[in-house]
């Protein structure tokens, strides 16, 4: 059982009207793998997530997910959004976030329960939020609520962990929090985990496999595989220099009179510059 | 008080408190809901149509209690259908609305009767409403707490965490339609009490000064229940008193409830700790802002 792919690409390609998003995607995702999806703005790693939740459907190709086709509402699956701050002061708590995780799909009122209680208070050691569970969400910092989201996610014991941009918003000493809690999960559970991210350095250090996607183009491997300048130009069409400085990994295009030549400045110097001074 | 007691006998006072009961509760859940999703404005515009077919009613002489629950239903099906993405939605009921006020408009002129219909639609009837009135007015009520309750769970699902409801197989859009629905009958029911004009001191004030006296979810809507109790049945009381209307009083003690929870009760509350347990000191914890990770995330406007 546990060779079965977590979740299977068959020749998927995924199109909004006549545009393919990306296609031909082909990639058996093993469980127990953290997978880093990269790639710039615009080029469907969100969708790719949707797709795996069910919330959009491929015009071709086949999709898997723990040995089923693609289901709203999988509790198999969890799921970090997009970052999404909270109104100030909407009546919220943590704890009532995390618990969402439990049975907030279900219709009716929740009734007392102490084992969904229970199930809350681990959720929130886990991620060591218990100091803030009480506080109104809304007056969080992004660090705190996104450690929240995780728990949320986490509290229905699924096996896929799925997660867009965690660590946006979010300061270096943070993106390693998070990382290395969503890392900790993983080891932890066996479960898979599958990270957008438009920035590999924070989580080079636990993943497993990289999915790079530009432009409708994919490619995928080990980070050694796929961060590689011939490569990253193949996908790119275009010089693209991959540069490791200080054990960080740099996507670099070739510098024209328009600027850089890859469209998105996901990677540029600028950037480096911008994480060592953060905060 | 004295007053007060021999008013009781009444049956129009049995039926002013009656109906208010009834109408408080129902205004206190909803205005709750409609806070956290941002929605007075489809409160407004419900409103008015409502008016649109009450007059119309009245000129086919039909209920104008129906006629107000008709025109606001039919404008939550349009706005929930034209405009279910947040983005889109204001501009949609601005545009079903001033269409709708414009038919209501007609409808008043066309309308032989009395007048002062009119107006008690516009600024509230309570206390002239029938016997058989409360009893329409109990059924509307007790049918949108049912509805509430049982979609209760995915509702504060899909209003606090969208993306996740969604994710989590929550019928988002579905649920947006049957808000906007259940929106409809508290609003007709609201306007009976301070009528259309003021339908925002019964479903935005409560939930709003509730939501200063307690991060708990449940807590706040109880508070927001208490709040519209004491204010329409205050109101009634002190109305039946003093002969000036209902809706003066309705809205002079919704307003300061939430001044009273703004800058009273709500600050006081917050300083004593219950927003925030931080271990291992009192570093920053009268600042509900302050946090370990640095600066709270700017809060954005949320529909």
């Amino acid at each position: 059982m546990r060779d079965r792919p977590a979740v299977r690409f068959e020749r998927v390609t995924l199109s909004y009207g006549a545009r393919a998003v990306w296609s031909d995607l082909s990639l058996d995702i093993a469980p127990g793998t953290f997978v880093a999806i990269l790639g710039p703005n615009g080029s469907g790693k969100t969708s790719l997530l949707r797709a795996i939740l069910g919330l959009v459907t491929p015009s071709a190709g086949r999709i898997e997910v723990l040995d089923h086709a693609p289901k709203r509402g999988d509790p198999g699956i969890g799921y970090v959004p997009q970052h999404s701050s909270f109104d100030a002061e909407l009546p919220f708590r943590g704890r009532d976030l995390v618990r969402l995780g439990i049975d907030g799909h279900r219709w009716g009122i929740a009734s007392p329960d102490r084992t969904a209680n229970a199930s809350v208070a681990r959720a929130l050691a886990e991620v060591e939020a218990q100091d803030y569970a009480d506080a109104p969400i809304g007056r969080l910092s992004g660090g705190e609520q996104q450690r929240l989201r995780i728990a949320q996610a986490l509290v229905g014991n699924p096996r896929i962990l799925l997660c867009d941009e965690p660590l946006a918003n979010l300061d270096l000493r943070y993106q390693q929090t998070i990382t290395d809690l969503i890392a900790g999960w993983r080891d932890r559970s066996g479960g898979t985990v599958l990270f957008v991210t438009h920035d590999v350095n924070p989580v080079l250090r636990v993943v497993d496999q990289v999915l790079f996607v530009v432009n409708g183009r994919w490619a995928a491997g080990t980070p050694d595989e796929v961060l590689r300048s011939e490569k990253m130009s193949e996908l790119y069409g275009s010089h693209v220099d991959v540069v490791r400085v200080h054990g960080r990994i740099l996507v670099v295009g070739e510098s024209t009179e328009s600027g850089f030549n890859i469209e998105e400045p996901h990677h540029p110097p600028a950037a480096v510059v911008d994480h060592g001074d953060a905060h | 008080m004295d007053q007060l007691l021999a008013l009781l006998p009444y049956e129009f006072v049995q039926n002013a408190i009656a109906a208010g009961f009834v109408i408080a509760i129902v205004s206190g859940v909803v205005s709750g809901f409609v806070v956290a999703r941002n929605m007075s404005f489809a409160v407004h515009a419900l409103a008015e149509l409502g008016f649109t077919g009450s007059a119309g009613f009245l000129l086919v002489h039909l209920s104008p209690v129906l006629g107000l629950l008709f025109g606001s239903a039919i404008t939550a099906v349009f706005i929930g259908t034209l405009g279910v993405r947040a983005r889109g939605r204001d501009v949609v009921v601005g545009v079903v609305m001033a269409f709708g006020l414009g038919l209501g408009v007609l409808f008043i002129t066309l309308y032989k009767g009395y007048a002062n219909q009119a107006f008690a639609i516009l600024f509230g009837t309570i206390t002239g409403v029938s016997r058989s009135d409360v009893f329409l007015l109990i059924a509307i009520g007790a049918v949108t707490l049912i509805a509430l309750a049982a979609v209760y769970r995915p509702l504060v699902f899909a209003t606090v965490d969208p993306e996740v409801a969604e994710a989590r197989g929550v019928p988002v859009g579905a649920l947006a339609v049957v808000f906007l629905l259940i929106m409809a009958a508290a609003v007709a029911e609201a306007i009976q009490v301070v009528g259309v004009l003021l339908i925002l001191t019964l479903l935005i004030t409560p939930g709003a000064a509730a939501e200063r006296l307690t991060p708990r979810p449940g807590l706040a809507i109880a508070y927001s229940v208490g709040i519209a109790l004491l204010c329409t049945l205050g109101g009634i009381l002190l109305s039946l008193i003093t002969n000036a209307p209902v809706s003066v009083f309705v809205t002079s003690l919704s307003f300061a409830c939430y001044l009273l929870a703004r800058f009273a009760i709500g600050p006081r509350r917050s300083s004593r700790g219950e927003r925030r347990r931080v271990a291992g000191g009192a570093v920053g914890a009268g600042d509900p802002a302050w946090s370990p990770e640095g600066p709270a995330s700017t809060p954005a406007i949320r529909r």
